[in-house]
């Protein structure tokens, strides 16, 4: 009993790292419908970004923010350049052109600070605290309660932000109806560029802490297919589902490598999550909090 | 368009229906397939046949079976190299395990085994839709490389998961030559572009585009939804399931689970955007540009 419920709190706290990155796709697709396969790639960029800026000797509240100069600029650039002349065309072509972006995020990170595995320490280390393995005998990572302690306050300020403030609302609005935002005055552009920004923010979040867990590499970028079964399961559209979705996926698959993974040969967390999340789908087509969707003809 | 239809008349339903109706089409397919067949094994040399030519066609095979699923029937699929993966270990399969298995029945197997493969992995397509089942497909996609990495019985028990392709014999002819293995290839690829090219324009290819353009005015005009979609996934991943097949026999010679991961899916999903979503000759056109980039960015 112990053992199965240290497995489920680990996975639990590891899929609270995979609902980081699934919040940046979400806050995309909510505000655009644009499905951004380079979510993951941003990821990385943030994160080597923040680390490159790191050894030049700057203090880390100032490579903070510059990453996150860095990730509004990408965010920015990426609207102009790539979204916009592509309004208007089938979801599949901009889904295409998000992956392009991926292949060119991913260069133009390694081109600019290099492809080597760098470390990246926040200052908290990955150990089980004392207390709670004292009084109940069960591992809780310190920095695992750390990343879900901000990624708690990371969703407390997106849910305060999109219901209180004036862009928030804007950004609803967008997201409910393209065309109605826009015959009310609200800016599309603008209001893409901000969403890109407040994703490229995640991301940066997201790969702060990825990072500082698995090392700054290559690997970062495959953060985006961990988080890829965690969004169906929670829905395109929905912020609480991508937290829900991440605890689902993060807790099952790690019991499922634990009890199921010896009798086939273990590697099942390849696929062990879309497999669940695909259950899930077929229960629910739209994911679990995932808005109705009706056809008419 | 470089030339019209005007002036040419149809005096029967054959003539109407035939699978290309206009003059300058059936010429120009003509001169195509003349040239691909006399032309191109006289000239090539050795490298441009078995770099670049067999390469092409195997993935304008590919191109071929995810542009019916996609682009016809409007299903998106990031799964097709693990179609193309269950094809080549299926006719692995079957030529390792059944004595005198003829090569092109062993194609024609592999193929039927990724078929069904497809129909299992097309069976959330009936509930889910768009972006859903794009993902949905990777599941596919990772647990086909994952078992077949895992299951050592589909390699032969061979430690590292790696199938080497047996010979190529037809008849007693051996394909060792780069231009017969060309010349294979092509002969497979044109059979099933042009049954590809049959299909679209009968009532199936009709069902499909129906299905894609909205399925609920298609359900609503009396179109089997889950017939036809499932259809649509078996046929895709035939195509997909022969590609691999000939990938791994005519093109590489050896191949290994891993080789069908999810970028060779994106590659050919690439290839078909590149060519023309919903259309046969795009995927034909897709590739090239692809093979050509390749040194730059793999």
């Amino acid at each position: 009993m112990q053992f199965f419920l240290e497995v489920l709190i680990g996975g639990l706290l590891s899929g609270v790292m995979y609902s980081f990155v699934a919040l940046g796709f979400v806050l995309i697709y909510k505000a655009s419908g644009v499905f951004n396969f380079a979510q993951g790639a941003m990821v990385f960029f943030a994160a080597l970004t923040f680390v490159g800026i790191l050894e030049l000797g700057v203090p880390f509240w100032l490579a903070l923010v510059l990453a996150f100069g860095a990730m509004v600029i990408l965010g920015i650039a990426t609207e102009r350049i790539v979204l916009r002349p592509l309004v208007n065309q089938p979801p599949i072509a901009l889904f295409m052109a998000t992956i392009g972006l991926t292949f060119f995020i991913e260069g133009l990170a390694q081109a600019m600070w290099g492809a080597s595995v760098r470390g990246l320490d926040l200052g908290i280390q990955d150990e089980p605290i004392e207390w709670i393995l004292q009084a109940t005998d069960i591992g809780v990572s310190k920095f695992d309660l750390f990343a879900a302690g901000v990624a708690a306050v990371l969703v407390t300020a997106l849910a305060l932000f999109f219901q209180y403030t004036r862009i928030g609302r804007a950004l609803r609005a967008v997201a409910d109806d393209h065309q109605a935002a826009l015959s009310i005055g609200i800016p599309l552009q603008t209001i893409w560029r901000i969403v890109w920004a407040v994703a490229g923010f995640v991301a940066l979040v997201a790969g702060l802490i990825w990072g500082a867990r698995n090392g700054v590499s290559f690997s970062l970028t495959f953060t985006a297919l961990k988080a890829l079964p965690v969004l169906i399961l929670g829905g395109f559209t929905s912020v609480p589902g991508a937290i829900v979705g991440g605890l689902i996926i993060g807790s099952t698959e790690k019991l499922a490598e634990v009890y199921l993974g010896g009798y086939v040969g273990g590697g099942t967390d390849s696929w062990f999550p879309y497999v669940m999340a695909l259950a899930f789908l077929l229960v629910r087509p739209e994911g679990l909090f995932g808005e109705k969707h009706i056809d008419r003809v | 368009m470089l030339y019209r239809e005007a002036g040419q008349f149809k005096a029967s339903y054959g003539a109407d229906q035939q699978i290309f109706p206009i003059r300058q089409d059936r010429i120009g397919i003509m001169i195509v397939l003349a040239i691909a067949f006399i032309a191109v094994p006289m000239l090539a040399s050795e490298y441009w046949l078995k770099g670049i030519l067999i390469q092409f066609l195997v993935f304008s095979c590919a191109a071929l079976g995810l542009n019916i699923l996609t682009g016809y029937a409007g299903q998106l699929s990031l799964g097709s190299a693990a179609f193309m993966a269950v094809g080549a270990f299926a006719s692995y399969n079957f030529m390792l395990r059944i004595d005198g298995m003829p090569l092109l029945v062993a194609f024609v197997l592999g193929g039927l085994a990724a078929a069904f493969v497809g129909i299992l992995f097309g069976l959330p397509s009936l509930r889910i839709k768009g972006f859903y089942l794009a993902v949905a497909t990777l599941a596919a996609q990772f647990f086909i490389v994952w078992l077949l990495t895992k299951v050592s019985w589909f390699s032969n028990d061979s430690s590292s998961g790696v199938i080497t392709a047996q010979e190529m014999v037809i008849f007693g002819y051996k394909f060792v030559t780069p231009e017969s293995k060309y010349l294979l290839v092509l002969s497979v690829v044109t059979a099933l572009a042009l049954m590809a090219k049959n299909m679209v324009r009968g009532s199936v290819g009709r069902a499909w585009m129906a299905v894609r353009d909205m399925d609920v005015a298609a359900e609503v005009i009396g179109i089997r939804i889950m017939h036809t979609k499932l259809l649509a996934f078996a046929v895709s991943s035939f195509y997909c399931g022969v590609a691999g097949a000939l990938y791994a026999y005519a093109y590489l010679g050896t191949v290994e689970p891993e080789g069908f991961n999810l970028d060779l899916s994106f590659k050919i999903l690439f290839m078909i955007i590149i060519g023309g979503v919903g259309s046969i000759s795009g995927a034909f056109l897709g590739p090239p540009s692809s093979s050509c980039c390749r040194f730059s960015w793999m």
